[in-house]
């Protein structure tokens, strides 16, 4: 017995519900990408290693290429063009420009949304901490300096949220 | 990944009943932070996927002195990292969670899903088995299982078709004990090359060693339980000298593998160093408690 077909789901991505269908083995980062054509969310390796999809579900950092779409129907999924509102940047945007954060700008979507979900959780925190949340994003330009000194610059000044 | 049909059951009960009914090969997801992986690389392909993550009911994290620590298998890593009572009253698995894995692995990741999924590298279940844990499964009936006797190959777990692994049972720890586990990591948060998990009780007036469960990970096909060297701690007052010893039959009795992060010969050694220094720390800690 083979009887695959698609899901009809709702997907509420970025504060908008969008209803589409979906197989159940596409990942949520192909689902943003090809059908949203939500393309800030970067695939890399595809299989959990380097961080470059992760996306924010329920303003926790989860990867998209290791979670099924149908699997975060009814959840809060926030991707990068999710962060600045308006046209203006979010701050942690800002302090990733402003220290040089950005090399190739690959890994900075993901980079970004795990920063900003240490910051909602842990407004202040250490240079360690910071390292150990980053942890699980790659950056293969190895410019970690620079992004560690803009995530501690929003942890010292303590302005995170808008 | 290959296509599969898919299905969310909301109560165990509606599980259990699926699961009961699917012919074919079916695999439950939860996180599926390994298992995705898995299926991506087309080492598993099942025809059915049940996914639990929905079921509430299984996602909490519950502690009695009498039970002890009872651990639902929706339990997130990072929940079982943050909560109060497993800081108090088992900061091993505090400690565990903090060296597991990276941030969006935490989150999305399941205590059930890992143990279940039957690395021998995993840090779960070798820290369960130190602790004498034992599985809930559901099925047609209710069995417990000694989370030991759960893993029976690579990736090979005890679960039989229709079956569900619905909670981790940690009992409370015994009075002079102490629990620590180990791990050699390149970077924080890295599968362990090879780690230990030791659980070791202490008679507090003559401070001899009266019982010892060390479990290796990443040193054969499944948690391997160092019977061997426990022996020879058990019944003496611990000391370097012993603890070279154990130390010394445990990588000899090991089987690992070899791979781009370690030969055999440097596992093995690295089984005697780990198995050391895990089994000094939860010596320090149950003395500690005297």
């Amino acid at each position: 017995m083979k009887k695959i077909k698609g899901y009809s789901i709702t997907l509420t991505v970025n504060n908008e519900n969008y209803d589409l269908t979906a197989e159940p083995n596409r990942t949520l980062l192909e689902v943003l990408r090809d059908d949203l054509h939500l393309t800030g969310t970067k695939e890399s390796c595809g299989e959990g290693a380097c961080g470059s999809c992760t996306v924010l579900v329920d303003d926790q950092p989860v990867r998209s290429c290791l979670t099924l779409a149908v699997a975060v129907e009814g959840r809060h999924i926030t991707t990068i063009e999710g962060l600045s509102q308006g046209g203006a940047l979010h701050p942690v945007q800002d302090a990733f420009v402003a220290h040089h954060a950005i090399q190739c700008g690959f890994c900075s979507p993901g980079m970004i949304l795990t920063a900003y979900a240490l910051l909602k959780e842990n407004p202040s925190p250490t240079e360690e901490e910071i390292r150990r949340a980053i942890s699980g994003n790659v950056c293969r330009c190895t410019g970690y300096a620079k992004i560690v000194e803009a995530i501690k610059s929003l942890a010292d000044q303590g302005r995170q949220e808008r | 990944m290959k296509d599969f049909n898919y299905s969310a059951p909301k109560t165990v009960k509606e599980a259990i009943s699926l699961l009961g009914s699917l012919q074919g090969e079916v695999k439950v997801l939860c996180g599926g932070q390994s298992m995705l992986v898995l299926m991506k690389q087309g080492m598993l392909a099942p025809e059915h996927i049940v996914d639990i993550k929905g079921i509430s009911e299984l996602d909490y994290i519950r502690f009695s002195e009498e039970k002890g620590l009872t651990i639902g298998a929706l339990a997130t890593h990072g929940a079982v990292e943050k909560s109060p009572i497993v800081k108090e009253k088992y900061p091993v698995l505090a400690e565990m969670e903090d060296n597991l894995a990276v941030v969006q692995t935490r989150t999305w990741g399941t205590i059930g899903g890992n143990v279940c999924h039957g690395d021998p590298a995993a840090d779960p279940p070798a820290v369960f088995i130190a602790l004498s844990s034992k599985y809930k499964l559901m099925g047609k009936k209710e069995r417990i299982v000694n989370a030991e006797d759960f893993y029976k190959d690579l990736l090979e777990v005890d679960l039989e078709h229709g079956e569900l692994l619905v909670e981790v049972q940690v009992p409370p720890m015994p009075a002079n004990s102490g629990v620590a586990q180990e791990k050699l990591m390149v970077q924080k948060g890295d599968m362990g090359i090879v780690g230990a998990a030791a659980f070791v009780t202490v008679n507090p007036s003559t401070g001899i060693c009266e019982d010892a469960r060390i479990v290796l990970t990443n040193v054969a096909s499944i948690p391997f339980r160092a019977k061997g060297s426990e022996k020879v701690l058990i019944g003496k007052k611990i000391d370097e000298k012993l603890l070279e010893e154990a130390g010394q039959i445990a990588s000899e009795e090991v089987d690992p593998p070899a791979d781009t992060h370690g030969s055999e010969e440097y596992r093995r050694d690295m089984a005697r160093v780990f198995l050391k220094r895990a089994t000094a720390k939860a010596l320090q800690r149950a003395q500690q408690k005297n």
